[in-house]
């Protein structure tokens, strides 16, 4: 059985985690990066980030100040058993965000939309958001934290199947253009690519693409994965870097998740996971141990559902055909 | 690393920052301030150019440096702060109040994130005998953190909350930054966009045209975007 109190303190010990530890697969990323960039600007841009991870790992300070928008993956095992119920699952995480936003500090960065009110703890109408999914036979529970920069680097397009690839590549190069200038995106960055779906879906798996997947992981396809590479070097061959600098590096990894679309359109969302690529889970066991580490693993095979069929729960359907 | 340092130019400042130490600042070298450094932002700003409220007594004298920033600051049981990271916030949604709070305050270094619109390094900030310096890139908020030592003062905590307050902090080997403008009203980021610049359109090159063109590549409403 998993306690909800048991949620409640890995939900607040990955909050402050992923505030202040860079995740390895990233920095191994800009580090690659470095060595292949030949601007001075945009050189001397990622040695002093590195520097900075390591100044907010040893100090336990945000490596950022701008703590983004803290918020939720949770994926449950069919047989996990937990004490508390889905909505005390999110009870929980409501409370970790509150106490971490005092305690790391994080800037309390949610506001109402409108009036501008706050509660200082990040936590607020529809805030956090808390995004469910399921894994088979497994009986634990992980939960993700991720604290994404809000204002640039993102953006949604319907195109059409006629554009093909080239429309992608357009949409991709006007967006990086657009928000890599002066290093609004905080390049360089995870690009996200989500493509197909309703467009609500298009913009969840393209961020979800960003912030879920971890550098140098490939999508299962081997032709999106060319792809992915392709759009990556794509990105990098702008001429900007850091900061919107004279450059190579703007993109660390391109991922690409798709969905089932309508059969008459493309959409297609970009976003962009900044330089502080916050990122950190923990699992849940059902003997009540709990492990960290800095990879979702968020898109399993059952979460992409493409090995999942449809036979009928009415077996005496399924016998004739 | 692999690569052993960076070549820029590297500057210590003590602060208040002369006219002499600010005028040999050349655009792309990198900065390390010491000594006391202020925050304001759009809600100083208002406060003090829309509605007319006085300066905090003392500024003037105390520090000549404009930080635009939000510190992630969380008050203690003392009364103290502890500060955490320390990252700018976009600099240019405040250019049309720079050359009043420049006049009124006679601040010559502002700090901010992205440098500010093309026209301001001449016109606001040179003709002012000011110069902006950027954070890097962004942010590198632990090591600015580190070299915030102490808040000296908070003004208008309770009107205009954390992020918003005017703070004058106690700052050691603060940095890095990079010098975007100069006294000619040269800016980095403008030099530098322009050499990206040359290069976009052939990026472009070989992409058939979209099927569905967008209200933003025209101004003219009544065009179609088929």
């Amino acid at each position: 059985m998993i306690e909800n109190q048991a949620i409640e303190a890995a939900g607040y010990e990955i909050m402050k985690k992923a505030a202040i530890d860079i995740p390895e697969d990233y920095l191994q990323g800009i580090k690659g990066m470095i060595d292949v960039e030949s601007g001075d600007l945009s050189t001397f841009v990622l040695q002093s980030m590195v520097e900075n991870w390591e100044a907010a790992s040893e100090d336990r300070r945000p490596m950022c100040a701008d703590t983004g928008l803290p918020r939720y993956y949770v994926k449950l095992g069919d047989k996990a058993r937990f004490g508390g119920g889905f909505t005390g699952i999110e009870r929980a995480l409501r409370s970790a965000t509150a106490r971490a936003t005092q305690d790391v500090p994080l800037r309390p960065n949610r506001v109402h939309p409108l009036w501008r009110t706050e509660h200082n703890n990040n936590v607020g109408i529809n805030a956090p958001e808390i995004e469910w999914s399921f894994e088979p036979e497994a009986d634990w529970i992980d939960v993700t934290t991720v604290h994404k920069g809000g204002l640039f680097g993102s953006d949604y397009r319907m195109l059409f199947p006629g554009d093909g690839i080239d429309g992608i590549k357009r949409f991709l190069l006007d967006t990086l253009i657009a928000f890599g200038k002066r290093g609004l995106a905080c390049q360089p960055a995870i690009v996200g690519i989500g493509i197909g779906g309703s467009k609500d879906t298009c913009m969840v798996l393209g961020k979800q693409a960003a912030c879920l997947r971890v550098v140098g992981d490939r999508n299962p396809d081997p032709k999106i994965a060319a792809l992915e590479q392709e759009l990556k070097e794509l990105g990098n061959n702008i001429g900007m870097g850091a900061m919107g600098f004279v450059g190579s590096s703007m993109v660390v990894d391109c991922h690409i998740e798709v969905g089932y679309t309508h059969t008459g359109g493309m959409p297609v969302s970009v976003h962009t996971f900044c330089l502080s690529s916050r990122r950190a889970t923990a699992r849940l066991m059902a003997d009540g141990s709990v492990t960290y580490r800095t990879d979702p693993l968020w898109f399993t095979p059952y979460m992409r559902r493409e090995t999942v069929e449809w036979p009928s729960q009415d077996t005496s359907l399924n016998r004739s055909a | 690393m692999a690569k052993p340092g960076h070549k820029l130019k590297q500057v210590r400042l003590t602060l208040p920052a002369r006219p002499e130490d600010i005028a040999a600042l050349e655009i792309g070298s990198v900065v390390f301030l010491s000594g006391l450094v202020y925050t304001a932002r759009e809600g100083v700003y208002n406060r003090v150019l829309v509605e007319g409220q006085a300066l905090p007594e003392g500024l003037i004298e105390a520090s000549n440096v404009n930080f635009h920033c939000s510190p992630a600051a969380a008050p203690q049981p003392d009364g103290g702060y502890v500060i955490g990271g320390v990252t700018a916030t976009a600099s240019f949604r405040f250019s049309k109040y720079l050359g009043d709070w420049l006049d009124l305050t006679g601040t010559k270094i502002v700090i901010g994130k992205g440098g500010m619109p093309r026209d301001d390094y001449k016109k606001v900030l040179a003709s002012r005998a000011a110069v902006y310096l950027t954070t890097v890139g962004y942010g590198t908020g632990a090591l600015l953190g580190r070299g915030v030592k102490a808040v000296r003062a908070v003004h208008w905590l309770d009107e205009l909350g954390i992020a918003q307050a005017l703070w004058l902090f106690e700052v050691e080997n603060f940095g890095p930054f990079i010098v975007d403008s100069d006294l000619q009203g040269n800016s980095l980021f403008a030099q530098q966009g322009d050499i990206v610049n040359q290069g976009i359109a052939k990026l472009y090159e070989g992409l058939k045209p979209p099927a569905l063109h967008r209200y933003g590549e025209t101004d003219d409403r009544e065009d179609e975007v088929m």
